[in-house]
């Protein structure tokens, strides 16, 4: 029997599932007599409610409730994860379009739909607000009531925080270049081709939870602190989602359905379309200005970022977003004086949350492209500045934070040779080159159980949402190194919270590390089980005998744990329990309350043409490369470094959501918001990984998943740049904004010879 | 409402089984798969034709299923993604799809599968750009495209169908 250890790529643990048909997500599980559950909203985005009226939809035949404010515990129960904002349903007033203002539960989804029709509400819509500049205005209205925010100088303003970052001061920096430019990103939404589904069901004197969640354990607190009951009441069952990319990390419908089912008694499902999915998630866009101060040799001296990130109208994890994406914004590079000033900015839009990446892409898209300009400015080859300042091992980047934790060069020079940097180009072609830096997880806690049973074969208990990112397979190699046993006998438990021990959360790229680490502890504390039953069978002291790998090994030769389990086990079987823990606490005192666990370092590099008579970009190579400390699966890895730097080319080249003058998204759906397709990719991608072993997760792996998609805008801007002398500092580079800026294109002899 | 929803019989033959029923004249192929055959395997998405996540074959042809109405499919042949393989094993598709890294969440392939079939069948030996063009209705937001293609490739290849 082959072992899949650690370093090799087995086939996806789940995989024939998902190719068969037979994974269940939410969507795909049935529930005997369960009500299917639409909501009503209104067509704007920011509305006074004045009155509603259900008696027509309470006719339909078939509908069993009408679910509005006034039904639900008053004063209507808010929710949030970082600020309890959010009401189960509309209270007076819909702050965004698709906030629901009532909900219908029918025994069929057509007598949902036509109910839902029938709701009559008699609102006043009011102006939405849908831009940083509109959300700044002093004169604006404010969208968040000034009293759910006592004693906050802020409350008055629509800036929900502040965040004020550095170190040293930029302004007695000595610099012999300033370079300063002003960068917008968009808003983009996560498009995970499973739109999030949810249902409820009494259980018992509780409640049970159906989510397409990466948080099953943050979403049981938020539904029983809801619903004031206790956590053992309250189980949340947490199929695999069909792709989360940090949307599904947070609680959004799963209250309202659970009021539903407690009030008819019968289970309740919501499966939200497409377009509804846009109305509940999407990333920040941001106004980034950058000032970059420079020595005539491309040293930096200092950077001076202020970003303004436009959220939604609740908080959801945004101003987390906006905090930890913008505190490593001056970059992978030693830099003397950093000043930083975040502002997250509150608007009549869908709620920001995380997206793969969390707030690092809008800083990292100005930032790199700001260095780009100065370099150019400076004569300095655009490479030669990077590797001029980037961190080297054990450097400082932000003080009182982790240090440089891996050979950032390395990971450069590697990008470099496979772009072949410095060669000569086809004309009209460019070449662009960025650094991706993201803090990892600043917290952390994670529990496992593994079960080594009495014919050898093995469950893993961990409550990591596999999203596609492949955390099953990753923990059942985990284990099968550990424990010696094929992936065939591993089975790995999640989704369940009654069953799963507590996981915090699936987010930052952290599982390998965190939940790897409490595998490899539980693994371990199975060992240790094993190692004093071999001592008590061959009546020996236990520190004569190792355990490692799947082998004990005694004094007089070596025995797979099987030959040791069995007998020690006994005619009355029974297993060996073992637990594992992986904890970092917060640090109260930190700017983040807490340090990197690792950081996701990435290096992109671009060559690109453009069709001067479209400007439509043509990539035709397109480089990534991570540093990943140890690949523990190196497909997995690949998959998830190419697919993120594809999600990267959505937001560069072609994603952006339009809204109106209403305050509704005019492009929701598949049609008007295209995401990359097979014929949108670059002609060629490759991935390369540095593994140095040198990460704080098992086997020395770091996390990793979303540097990949942090620095394809400006890697893939400066190559437009290169290729065409057209400078962009708006995304996504559509065809149009790039034909608009080759026209406005500063004239030069070399580009006049070039157009002829 | 509910009870006057006027319903049509039809007669379709799913994965080869021929199944006799009575769906409402303004539900979609998908509905009648998802909900009354609970054949879950196809997906529901963007219900516009435009991811590909509901694709299905229709006496051999690829047709996405939330654009075709039940009734439309009266008397048709219908293979999903549950008929794919010969009983109890995989295809050489669905191999492929799991060696090559094809599958990340998995709740594209259903589709992708369904669709890269009918592609081998129309052209045994396609090259990299026909199979890109061939399954540029299917998004994959994993964005596994690259092994996607990979997949396709070692089969045709293989040529072991």
């Amino acid at each position: 029997m082959t072992v899949e250890r650690v370093g090799s790529s087995p086939n996806r643990v789940g995989g024939i599932d998902r190719v068969t048909g037979a994974q269940q997500y939410v969507a795909d599980i049935r529930l005997a007599d369960a009500l299917e559950v639409r909501l009503v909203t209104l067509d704007c985005g920011h509305a006074r409610i004045i009155s509603i009226d259900t008696s027509a939809a309470e006719q339909v035949p078939g509908v069993r409730l009408v679910m509005t404010a006034a039904d639900l515990p008053q004063p209507v129960p808010r929710f949030g994860p970082q600020f309890i904002d959010r009401p189960v349903i509309a209270v007076g007033e819909t702050k965004y379009h698709g906030e629901p203002v009532a909900a219908v539960a029918a025994d069929t989804k057509d007598a949902a739909e036509e109910a839902a029709r029938l709701v009559r509400v008699e609102y006043e819509e009011l102006p939405a607000i849908v831009t940083i500049a509109a959300a700044l205005d002093p004169d604006a209205e404010l969208v968040e009531d000034p009293s759910l925010r006592p004693d906050d100088p802020l409350a008055r303003t629509n800036v929900l925080r502040e965040h004020r970052f550095g170190w040293g001061d930029v302004d007695a920096a000595d610099a012999d270049l300033i370079v300063e430019g002003r960068y917008t990103f968009p808003i983009v939404t996560h498009f995970a081709i499973e739109p999030h589904a949810f249902m409820a069901a009494p259980d018992g004197d509780g409640i049970a939870i159906w989510s397409s969640i990466q948080h099953p354990n943050w979403l049981q607190r938020i539904v029983a602190s809801v619903l004031q009951m206790p956590l053992s009441k309250v189980r949340v069952y947490a199929p695999d989602p069909g792709g989360g990319f940090g949307g599904k990390q947070h609680t959004k419908l799963e209250p309202l359905i659970a009021f539903m089912a407690l009030r008819t008694g019968r289970p309740c499902r919501l499966i939200l379309s497409l377009e509804q999915t846009f109305q509940q998630v999407r990333r920040t866009c941001a106004d980034v200005h950058v000032r970059t101060g420079l020595r005539a040799d491309g040293t930096l001296v200092f950077q001076d970022v202020k970003a303004d990130y436009l959220i939604g109208a609740y908080a959801d994890i945004a101003d987390r977003v906006v905090a930890k994406g913008s505190y490593p914004a001056a970059g992978p590079y030693r830099v003397p004086n950093v000043r930083i000033l975040a502002r997250s900015v509150l608007s009549h839009t869908t709620p920001a949350t995380a997206f793969r990446g969390f707030g690092n892409p809008q800083v990292n898209w100005a930032v790199e492209s700001n260095l780009d300009e100065g370099a150019r400015t400076l004569g300095i080859d655009r490479l030669e500045i990077r590797l001029r300042n980037v961190a080297g091992r054990g450097d400082a980047l932000n003080p009182v934070d982790t240090h440089c934790d891996g050979d950032w060069q390395q990971t450069v020079r590697t990008a470099a040779e496979l772009i072949e940097w410095g060669s000569p180009l086809p004309p009209g072609r460019g070449r662009g080159i960025a650094l991706g830096f993201k803090s990892g997880p600043t917290t952390g806690l994670s529990y496992s159980t593994v079960r080594l049973l009495s014919d050898g074969s093995v469950l893993v208990f961990a409550g990591t949402s596999d999203m596609g990112q492949g955390a099953r397979t990753i923990f059942a190699q985990i284990a099968a190194t550990e424990l010696g046993v094929p992936l065939e006998r591993i089975t790995v438990i999640s989704g369940d919270t009654a069953v799963v021990p507590y996981d915090q959360q699936t987010s930052a790229s952290r599982s390998t590390v965190l939940m790897g680490n409490a595998i490899l502890r539980a693994c371990r504390d199975v060992q240790d089980q094993v190692r004093a039953m071999a001592a008590r069978l061959h009546g020996i002291d236990e520190s004569a005998i190792t355990v490692e790998q799947g082998t004990v090994r005694l004094p007089d030769g070596e025995v797979p744990i099987i030959d040791i389990l069995k007998p020690g086990l006994g005619r009355m079987g029974g297993e060996l329990i073992g637990n594992g823990m992986s904890r970092k606490d917060a640090e109260p005192s930190h700017p983040l309350q807490g340090t990197a666990a690792f950081f996701e370092f990435n290096c992109t590099a671009i060559e690109a043409a453009v069709d001067e008579a479209t400007g439509d970009i043509t990539i035709f190579r397109h480089v990534t490369v991570s540093d990943v400390g140890k690949a523990l699966n190196p497909l997995q890895v690949a998959m998830q470094d190419e697919g993120a730097a594809i999600q990267g080319l959505g937001h560069t080249l072609m994603e952006h959501y339009i809204y109106d003058d209403h305050g509704r998204i005019r492009n929701a759906g598949a049609i008007d918001y295209r995401i990359p397709t097979s014929m949108d990719l670059p002609f060629e991608l490759r991935s390369a990984i540095v593994e140095n072993e040198d990460g704080p997760g098992p086997y020395g792996a770091k996390g990793m998943s979303e540097g990949a998609l942090l620095c394809v805008a400006p890697a893939v801007a400066a190559a437009v740049r290169e290729a065409t002398g057209a400078v962009i500092h708006e995304l996504p580079l559509t065809p149009e904004r790039v034909w608009a800026a080759l026209q406005e294109r500063p004239v030069t002899g070399q580009d006049e010879e070039a157009r002829q | 409402m509910t009870e006057m929803i006027a319903t049509v019989p039809i007669e379709i033959t799913v994965n080869g089984r021929r199944r006799a029923l009575e769906v409402a004249a303004h539900h979609s192929l998908l509905d009648v798969l998802r909900d009354e055959l609970e054949l879950t395997g196809t997906k529901e998405c963007c219900l516009v034709g435009e991811c590909g996540a509901c694709t299905v074959l229709l006496d051999g042809r690829i047709v996405d299923s939330c654009l075709v109405l039940a009734v439309e499919a009266d008397g048709a042949e219908i293979t999903t993604v549950e008929g794919l393989g010969p009983e109890g094993r995989l295809s050489a598709l669905q191999q492929a799809f799991l060696d090559k890294g094809a599958v990340q969440c998995g709740f594209c392939t259903p589709g992708q599968l369904v669709a890269a079939q009918a592609l081998l069948a129309e052209n045994a030996h396609p090259a990299v750009p026909e199979i890109q063009e061939g399954l540029a209705g299917n998004l994959c937001r994993c964005a596994c495209y690259e092994q996607i293609t990979e997949a396709v490739l070692a089969v045709a290849e293989g040529d072991d169908r």
